[in-house]
């Protein structure tokens, strides 16, 4: 067949398309991680029972301010390598900064203390259960994110899947905060930064494979 | 910024709109520019001039198909580029071939020079679409090829409007999934 052919076959009454709609389609992916991934941790687990005490409260929204800046920074970097080219638009620097700011704040926190005191401040009493807990919340999420950039047309697949999978780590471990009575910084370093990281490395490596077109 | 961006972008933006005849120049000339680079890509590792123009036709599907993902606040050449050496690789990583054989260059490297405009790619598009689901061959054959309107080829396919318009976009999108497995093969 002659490429003109394919122009001219293509040419006639196209659609007119709607700009917005790749963002949109992410808005609606996020969302629908976000209801699936608290409704498992509200029928699966269950919310924490001390929610409306102080201390509880604080570490809930010191929790709810690193997983919701992890996923602020990665639904922007995906919405742009959901875009052919867009993976060049992405400064590292960002992306790690909510990782460095809880890693510091956790380093701080165990100089602070006697190191008697380290084991149970970076173990808790459920490390095993958020361990198990973040990835398995977080297969709807990807699944949702997933979809969304099926629809767009990345062209680094690994990285695009990298920002599917930290976006669903994130939105897991958001909810997963509202189970988790582990109230220690070093602990959200390790176990929520751990498997969100986990997530993401998982996202890479599944991206290539999902996401072609 | 050079003219040829600012040209092909206000196509694309216009494009973008619905509008048919920008459309038809945008991808007349992206597929000029797009058989350059491809030549060019191809004759580095021994290929032909009709594998050159299967990739042509394939960018040139997954432009109008992906064509809802150009960002009108950014530029159209890079965005156009991405696509192009996206379908490359993947030409490349279908075909056992080493990267390393074609150096993917630079977007200023897409020179428009129009010499063989007559080469057929390996496919037919007519010949393919034998093998969509009745509704999506009926759909495409009314709008793409008879140019009916959506209401007509409604009509004569005996489905809903916006069933005509899933069907074609679902008909486009499995017409590239063929040609990318028959170029394949």
């Amino acid at each position: 067949m002659k490429t003109d052919d394919l122009v001219a076959f293509l040419s006639t009454n196209p659609e007119a398309v709607d700009r917005r709609l790749v963002i949109r389609t992410l808005c609606v992916a996020l969302a629908a991680g976000i209801v699936a991934a608290l409704g498992v941790t509200f029928v699966g687990l269950g919310v924490r029972s001390d929610l409306m005490t102080a201390r509880a409260f604080i570490f809930l929204l010191l929790k709810l301010a690193f997983t919701i800046g992890i996923v602020g920074v990665a639904s922007v970097y995906l919405a742009r390598t959901a875009r052919p080219g867009g993976e060049r638009k992405v400064p590292f620097f960002l992306v790690a900064l909510p990782f460095l700011i809880i890693i510091v704040l956790a380093a701080i926190s165990l100089g602070l203390a006697p190191s008697s005191h380290w084991d149970r401040m970076i173990l808790g009493d459920e490390w095993l259960e958020c361990l198990l807990s973040i990835p398995m919340i977080a297969i709807v999420p990807f699944a949702a994110a997933i979809w969304a950039v099926r629809r767009a047309a990345p062209t680094n697949l690994a990285r695009a899947g990298a920002f599917a999978g930290l976006i669903a780590g994130g939105v897991s471990a958001m909810a997963y905060a509202l189970h988790c009575t582990d109230d220690s910084l070093p602990f959200v370093a390790v176990w929520y930064g751990g498997t969100i990281v986990l997530c993401t490395l998982a996202g890479a490596a599944l991206g290539p494979r999902l996401l072609r077109w | 910024m050079t003219t040829h961006e600012i040209e092909l972008k206000a196509l694309m933006l216009a494009s973008l709109d619905g509008d048919a005849v920008s459309h038809r120049a945008l991808l007349d000339q992206l597929s000029r520019r797009l058989r350059a680079y491809y030549k060019g890509k191809l004759a580095r590792i021994g290929r032909g001039a009709s594998e050159a123009e299967d990739l042509v036709q394939e960018a040139v599907l997954a432009i109008h198909l992906k064509r809802h993902t150009f960002d009108p606040a950014a530029l159209l050449t890079p965005w156009v580029h991405a696509i192009a050496r996206y379908k490359l690789m993947d030409f490349l990583r279908r075909n056992r071939t080493s990267l390393a054989d074609a150096p993917l260059d630079e977007a200023d490297t897409m020179v428009a020079h129009d010499d063989n405009v007559d080469a057929e790619s390996t496919y037919d598009v007519k010949r393919l679409m034998e093998r969509l689901p009745k509704n999506m061959r009926c759909s495409i054959e009314a709008v793409k090829l008879d140019g009916l309107t959506i209401a007509e080829a409604a009509e004569r396919c005996g489905i809903s409007e916006p069933g005509v318009k899933v069907n074609i976009h679902r008909g486009l999108k499995a017409l590239a999934a063929l040609i990318a497995r028959e170029a394949r093969t």
